[in-house]
């Protein structure tokens, strides 16, 4: 059952071929078999999850089962559960659990999708290898000696090592496409404000967007589906219909025109993930697609723009945590001040104090203008390059990640970590939707195609993936991991 | 030397929505600590702010009330800093582009005269917690009740020139958002606080001094006590050859002076920056012009036409439109008697006494204003005369009786005018005064005017004050004349 996709499942149960609670306890068994060596799980629900499984189990014997009903996933530790520890992969909450659900956390109970548990991540959502948590780095279930990705590197390993069919992430400047990418997963970031960040922890406001990674686009679109739609307590929620996310995935392509933007092909670029990108493309082109160079004349302003602006968010997000009302305090302080500077010294890791020196920085008196005002200006032209680019075309294609995975310790200096994020960071800028798709491998480490689209073009998107998955069989690729431990 | 002082005020106005500018959480005053703070107000961690509608549109009609711009797209901003009581670590305000521009509020100073104090701009924003530093053995207690309180902060020009300047102001800031209905104004409970900005300069001198910012006053009187205090102090520091520097001055009211919190090197370095939580405020003509359409009418224009169309002095015009309760007790009351001048006569003589002794405001009134009114009716008619007016109006204040007829049935202090009793009180008063007689008699006829006064005394104790005195006067004359 571990290898199958959400889609084979739902039909399993509809079936009755096996119950919701018999997955739940097959997968369970894997993750306390597995996940020592994965740590890709910071919490296991297992009690919670099996009651959940058995309400399941018991509508669907009433006959009130919906699409999602029984399939059990995990939700990354950055999304509040009710009375269960969100970390945020963070010392500071290590002893902190919500008293409520985060919105997509209610949606995706109310469809009756059974949490298996919160899994790992960087620390506030910071990093693109998952070594930043206070949990401890977790594994690529590929090839143990790489990194996941980050900052949802959690979610994508546990789909990739068979724990859970599918994960819910966030994706701030990549955190889903990239671990996804690393993990030989689908993983789909939505159009900023798609999905409601309400009981999401912040990282950076203007940037964050939950959404699903799992095995294939068909069962992103169904999740995407389930956690759609408007929050009126997320005032950056948009109010729009949510379209059924499935119905046009068999639409066929002939006549899409893609566009190829020649800075996403250029140096730093990994030659097999290159090579695997325009394989792929030759692949849409056999599918009847049309392929255009296209620029971004921005994108290498991306990167610096989203340093200023993610950082100085997360210096003001990062705030509350300040060791009064909840989370980590220290022992003993001798003063408000001693209180402050120890909970949040102890509490944070050093990613975390980075950003928020950086983005304290960024937003004092006399830098404010020469920093956050012009990262914003860049923000603009970023986003303009994208509508421009999609007037021409109907969605844009190159790597998700400029390389493979790389080797767990291998980043070890900040700022060639942060360039890791050089195709994902100005997706989140401009707040269009990305989707993260396998397309081969390099040696034992899989590669990502990420496709991008214009705002709300999520279908699209997941239509244009769904048909590539149809033609190639990269995304039913499983690690020997997830198989040699069954 | 001739100094002048300079004066800006932020009145911070407590707005009178049900619920918190970001939550749901109730607004309302006194609850148990904390137990009016939800996961929003809290700053849990996932939580996310939405907007008030009630507070923009509170905001909007303060604009219009002063005649301010009101800019189509406001922002709010991120105030960021760390204390115990502020849950987020930092206000969510706004310093950019605030949702009023530009406006101006008259004030009335003590001559009847008035001016004009220019608003910059006014702003909405949260209120934070409050630190409690008794009762917890060294250690400080936090109630959150407060946090998220809307509040709009209100920042004035520097164009008062005295400590009563700044207190007109902050008076017709009070009166305006009471005749809104945006704030109660209850300045006890803190719903309306001000820091007052102070400097002086040599008279006739251009530059502004360097000011202190004087934090958190409280009250009217207080503002001018802050005020002149600090004005003293900084004229008497420039004149021994001080300067004054630039700092957060804190009001002691039981010291009566002001004293440094921190100069300008310690102040905070707030780092705003627009919140990312919170879309930009945009507000549509059509919306705009709906809240104009419905505001009430303003102090100002009370005032106005008080004057103009009942014919009240400057001063009685200004008292009767300070408060919104006020002038709508007063216009009340006019409207049931029918006489401007006696309604506000009786306002302000007579129950505004009554309510001064025992320390009620207009709305606690035990005599409402159409009782009132109709007890001027029954003056106005003749049917009381003004003494037994007032113990009319004492009755109806105790509770004695539902209405002025009422009274003055139980208390039969119907106006006498029947000429035959009248005339028989007299006629039995001149026969048991043979003496004032006498004396009446042999005095000059222009030393007899002030005696007659005994006379009618005496008429009137006999009617048990219900004789009308003009008709007793008259008739006494008579009478005695004809005994000369």
């Amino acid at each position: 059952m571990h290898d199958k996709t959400l889609t084979e499942l739902a039909a399993g149960l509809r079936a009755g071929e096996f119950s919701s609670r018999e997955l739940t306890q097959d997968l369970l068994g894997r993750i306390d078999r597995l996940d020592g060596r994965l740590n890709s799980f910071i919490t296991v629900t297992a009690d919670q999850a099996l009651a959940t499984a058995d309400q399941a189990d018991a509508t669907r014997a009433a006959g009130e089962a919906g699409p999602l009903t029984g399939l059990p996933l995990a939700l990354k530790d950055i999304f509040c559960t009710r009375d269960v520890k969100t970390s945020c992969g963070s010392r500071m909450l290590d002893n902190f659990a919500a008293p409520y659900d985060a919105g997509i956390v209610e949606r995706l109970a109310n469809a009756g999708t059974v949490s298996l548990g919160k899994t790992n991540m960087d620390e506030f959502a910071m990093g693109s290898s998952n070594e930043n948590s206070f949990y401890g780095p977790v594994k690529n279930p590929w090839d143990f000696d790489a990194v996941p990705g980050g900052s949802s590197g959690g979610s994508a390993a546990a789909v990739a090592a068979g724990l859970v069919p599918a994960a819910m992430g966030t994706d701030t400047g990549g955190s889903i496409r990239q671990p996804a990418a690393f993990c030989g997963i689908t993983g789909l970031k939505p159009t900023y404000g798609r999905v409601s960040r309400y009981g999401m922890i912040a990282y950076a406001s203007s940037l964050d967007q939950a959404g699903p990674m799992a095995r294939s686009a068909e069962d992103c679109a169904h999740l995407l589906g389930a956690v759609a739609g408007h929050d009126v307590r997320d005032s950056t929620c948009v109010a729009r219909g949510v379209p059924d996310y499935a119905a046009d995935l068999d639409a066929p392509l002939s006549g899409l025109k893609i566009g190829l933007p020649t800075e996403y092909f250029g140096d730093g670029l990994d030659p097999a993930v290159a090579s695997a990108v325009r394989e792929a493309i030759k692949v849409y082109e056999s599918l009847g697609a049309t392929v255009m160079d296209v620029s971004l004349p921005h994108t290498h302003y991306a990167i610096p723009a989203y340093y200023v602006i993610a950082p100085a968010e997360a210096s003001s997000n990062l705030s509350r945590y300040d060791g009064v009302r909840f989370g980590h305090r220290c022992e003993d302080p001798t003063d408000l001040v001693d209180l402050y500077k120890r909970s949040r010294a102890e509490g944070f890791g050093e990613e975390v104090k980075r950003r928020i020196l950086i983005g304290t920085h960024t937003l004092s008196e006399g830098f404010f203008d020469a920093y956050y005002k012009k990262a914003q200006q860049v923000r603009r032209l970023i986003r303009q390059d994208f509508l421009d680019a999609f007037d021409e075309v109907d969605v844009l294609m190159g790597p998700a990640s400029p390389t493979p995975a790389f080797d767990l310790g291998a980043n070890k200096d900040p700022v060639s970590m942060y360039l890791q994020d050089i195709y994902t960071i100005a997706v989140n800028l401009a707040g269009i939707p990305g989707i993260s798709v396998p397309a081969g491998f390099s040696g034992n480490r899989p590669i990502g195609l990420q496709i991008l689209g214009t705002h709300f073009a999520e279908a699209r998107l997941l239509n244009v993936a769904h048909q590539f998955q149809q033609a190639t069989d990269w995304h039913l690729r499983r690690p020997a991991f997830a198989e040699e431990s069954a | 030397m001739q100094w002048e002082t300079v004066i800006g005020l932020e009145v911070h106005v407590q707005l009178a929505t049900r619920s918190k500018i970001f939550s749901g959480a109730s607004t309302a005053f006194g609850a148990e600590p904390n137990s009016q703070a939800c996961a929003v107000d809290l700053g849990l961690p996932g939580v996310l702010p939405v907007l008030n509608e009630q507070a923009v549109a509170m905001a909007v009609q303060f604009g219009l009330g002063i005649h301010a711009e009101i800019p189509e797209v406001s922002v709010f901003d991120r105030k960021n800093y760390f204390y115990p009581d502020l849950p987020k670590g930092y206000q969510t305000s706004q310093m950019y582009q605030p949702i009023v521009g530009p406006g101006e509020v008259e004030i009335t100073l003590d001559e009847g005269a008035t001016k004009r104090i220019r608003v910059h701009h006014a702003h909405l924003e949260e209120d934070a917690g409050k630190s409690l530093h008794e009762d917890f053995h060294g250690m400080t207690g936090i109630d959150l009740n407060r946090a998220g309180t809307p509040l709009l902060e209100i920042v004035s020009e520097p164009d008062m020139r005295s400590a009563k300047e700044a207190a007109a102001y902050l008076k017709a800031i009070h009166s305006i958002v009471t005749y809104l209905g945006i704030s109660d104004g209850n300045m006890a409970e803190g719903s309306m606080r001000c820091d007052v900005n102070v400097s002086v300069r040599p008279a006739g001198q251009e530059a502004f001094g360097t000011r202190a910012e004087i934090k958190n006053v409280n009250s009217f009187r207080f503002v001018e006590r802050a005020i002149e205090f600090e004005v003293e102090r900084q004229i008497e520091l420039i004149e021994d050859g001080g300067e004054v520097v630039q700092e957060t001055r804190l009001f002691d009211p039981e010291a009566d002076e002001t004293r440094s919190m921190r100069t300008k090197e310690e102040a905070n370095d707030y780092r705003y920056f627009p919140c990312p939580d919170l879309l930009p405020v945009v507000l549509d003509q059509a919306y705009v012009d709906h809240l104009r359409d419905t505001l009430p009418e303003l102090p100002a224009d009370k005032r106005a036409r008080f004057e103009n169309e009942f014919g009240l002095s400057a001063y009685d015009a200004g008292v009767l439109s300070a408060s919104r309760a006020m002038a709508e007790y007063f216009e009340r009351v006019k409207e049931v008697c029918g006489d401007a001048k006696q309604a506000a006569n009786w306002v302000q003589g007579e129950l505004s006494g009554a309510l001064n002794r025992e320390g009620l405001t207009i709305a606690d009134s035990p005599v409402s204003a159409d009782r009132l009114g109709e007890l001027i009716v029954r003056v106005l008619d003749d049917t009381i005369n003004g003494k037994a007016a007032k113990q009319v109006f004492q009755a109806l204040w105790h509770g004695e009786g539902d209405s002025a007829d009422a009274i003055i049935e139980a208390k039969g202090l119907k106006q006498v005018t029947d000429t035959g009793a009248i005339e028989s009180m007299i006629d039995q008063v001149i026969e048991d005064s043979p003496v004032q007689v006498a004396q009446y008699r042999d005095a000059e006829p222009e030393k007899r005017g002030k005696m007659i006064g005994y006379f009618v005394g005496q008429v009137m104790k006999a009617s048990r004050g219900t004789a009308n005195p003009q008709q007793v006067n008259a008739m006494l004359k008579d009478k005695l004349d004809a005994l000369c």
